[in-house]
């Protein structure tokens, strides 16, 4: 199951120029608003006619303007997630997430989806009568009902306060380890992305900067322009060793040693992805002594990237783990930081809030 | 007799030009196409001209000696001084109104949703069905109820396209008009009116409660 397109459209000044060759997990499209991220995932899905391009979904072609192929959207089989929801206010929560089987090639039994996403207690209600929350899992609900073959999600958090938004997120990470749909996931709030993705692209302008897979993106100090000085940082994978340390801590292994994080509500032996944002890593030359951070991870610099500003965008390996830390121009001076030499990354336990800790990683995809 | 007769003129009138309405209000409001302030226009045209010329139009158009008319004739559909000529006089005249309410009702529908219905396998066909009609029903009430009070007071187009004949063509507002014309008929013409006047309000209470309930439906709440 993958996803190849070429769009060239114009509207206005804006000129969407991309191309991609998506491989199977969930594909985070990132980019500030105006980047034409919507755009993009309206021309796949069929709703926006774009002057130039091709998509192909698995093999199948859905547009080849040189061929004069445009599949109309209710033939396209791709389910999409806006983030208004679009719920259909006539109709109950369970008719809404029924709309779709009438028009779909098999009949897909609604339990399992009604079980993966809590929507059991829901189905009689009318959508006014929702939270917000329960509006964008009803959503999702109705999309994944009308069996498509691969699913497009419009910003679905956005909508949401913070609250909200850690209600769905383990809904969408069950999703994206158990339905095995390919997904293309438009956000411009790096917590979501790197809790789901598999593959981040970020786009600008209309134009792909950077794809690549999201480990391998985050922790590029090349990227750091695009992904912006505050949300850059790197994913650790680790499993949860010790849930409860005694003390409201819990213990994970990394490849790159123990961490030390604010109690992760998840069993002991659960994989989790760990952000660790590029400001909150501290590098020391030698093994600090009487510090309080918790967490010290010996590493190897692999680049330095230096920007515009004051800063430095430092890439590390820690074990098999990619790590980014920002630190200052003089502080890299100080510290003769070079290519390929070794030293400490200090992490302080607080700084990683819950939010930045997600549930069971998708098996790597090759 | 006038009243039952113009009861059922205007309920025919009504329901005949109802999927056109539809058609037409959906074409207006959704699409776009050569000609479409023509359509516009056309649809409006009963509206603003004198009930007598669109009634004398009628006549030269669907009378046995027109265009249209002499070949309906041919299959047996005959319009000229019938009760189906009323009909069609209603309708036309109280076109324009059902479209505008219809249209308004469309119009005020959020494409949104109808994309999402698209993007959930509906085809146009079943979108409008599904997610636009059942969406715009507390217009095509209103539509309904403004063409049905529009047929049952035509006066003009019907009496130049049908004339007045009892108990054929004399309908309501032909009756009174007749009564009076004739010396002592005042007082069934004021009978005629107190039930016109019924008829209107009655239409006008059943549609607020059926639209009220509608909406409710229609909202989710």
């Amino acid at each position: 199951m993958s996803l190849q397109f070429e769009l060239a459209h114009r509207l206005g000044d804006f000129q969407l120029d991309v191309a991609l060759d998506a491989p199977r997990g969930v594909t985070a499209l990132f980019g500030p608003s105006g980047s034409g991220k919507t755009s993009l995932v309206n021309a796949i899905a069929g709703l926006l006619r774009p002057d130039q391009g091709r998509v192909v979904l698995d093999g199948r072609v859905l547009l080849d303007t040189e061929a004069n192929i445009f599949v109309p959207p209710h033939q396209r089989r791709i389910g999409y997630v806006f983030q208004d929801a679009r719920l259909f206010p006539h109709l109950s929560v369970r008719d809404n997430v029924t709309y779709g089987l009438r028009f779909a090639a098999r009949t897909l039994p609604i339990e399992p989806v009604v079980d993966l996403l809590g929507l059991g207690g829901l189905l009689g209600r009318m959508p006014a009568r929702l939270s917000g929350g329960e509006t964008q899992r009803v959503a999702l609900g109705r999309a994944l009902l009308s069996d498509p073959q691969m699913l497009l999600m419009d910003e679905p958090l956005a909508a949401l306060d913070t609250a909200r938004k850690d209600e769905i997120l383990p809904y969408l990470e069950r999703l994206r380890d158990e339905a095995g749909l390919p997904i293309l996931y438009v956000s411009h709030a790096m917590v979501e992305v790197a809790r789901l993705a598999t593959t981040l692209v970020l786009l600008r302008d209309g134009r792909i900067t950077r794809a690549g897979p999201v480990a391998e993106v985050l922790s590029d100090p090349e990227a750091v322009r695009d992904l912006g000085v505050r949300d850059a940082g790197a994913i650790l994978e680790a499993t949860v060793q010790k849930r409860d340390a005694g003390d409201g801590l819990s213990v994970l292994a990394s490849s790159a040693g123990h961490l030390f994080l604010p109690m992760v509500d998840l069993p002991e032996g659960a994989l989790v992805r760990v952000r660790i944002q590029a400001s909150d890593v501290i590098l020391s030359k030698e093994r600090p002594e009487g510090l309080s951070a918790l967490n010290v991870l010996p590493a190897t610099i692999k680049t330095l990237h230096e920007g515009a500003g004051p800063g430095v965008a430092v890439a590390l390996m820690s074990g098999e783990d990619r790590l980014i830390a920002r630190i200052t121009r003089r502080s890299a001076k100080a510290l003769e930081l070079r290519e390929g030499s070794r030293c400490f990354a200090v992490i302080k336990t607080v700084s990683v809030a819950p939010v930045d800790v997600g549930g069971q990683i998708a098996p790597e995809v090759g | 007799m006038a009243v039952a007769l113009s009861l059922r003129v205007s309920v025919v009138a009504t329901l005949l030009s109802l999927p056109f309405a539809i058609y037409i209000a959906y074409l207006l409001a959704r699409r776009d196409f050569w000609g479409k302030q023509l359509l516009n226009a056309l649809v409006h045209l009963p509206l603003i001209l004198p009930p007598v010329v669109t009634g004398y139009l009628l006549l030269l158009t669907f009378g046995t000696q027109g265009a249209i008319g002499a070949a309906l004739a041919e299959i047996g559909i005959v319009f000229a001084f019938r009760w189906t000529g009323a009909v069609l006089a209603a309708a036309v005249m109280a076109f324009p109104l059902m479209v505008r309410a219809i249209r308004l009702g469309i119009e005020a529908v959020d494409p949104r949703l109808e994309e999402a219905a698209t993007t959930l396998g509906a085809s146009p066909v079943s979108v409008f069905s599904t997610v636009t009609l059942p969406l715009i029903l507390p217009a095509v009430l209103a539509g309904s109820v403004l063409a049905f009070a529009k047929a049952m007071g035509e006066f003009g187009a019907t009496i130049t396209f049908v004339a007045s004949i009892p108990g054929e063509t004399q309908t309501l507002p032909s009756a009174i008009y007749a009564f009076l014309q004739v010396p002592g008929g005042e007082s069934s013409a004021v009978r005629l009116v107190v039930i016109a006047v019924i008829v209107a309000m009655g239409a006008v209470l059943a549609s607020e409660v059926l639209a009220r309930r509608m909406s409710g439906k229609v909202s989710g709440l």
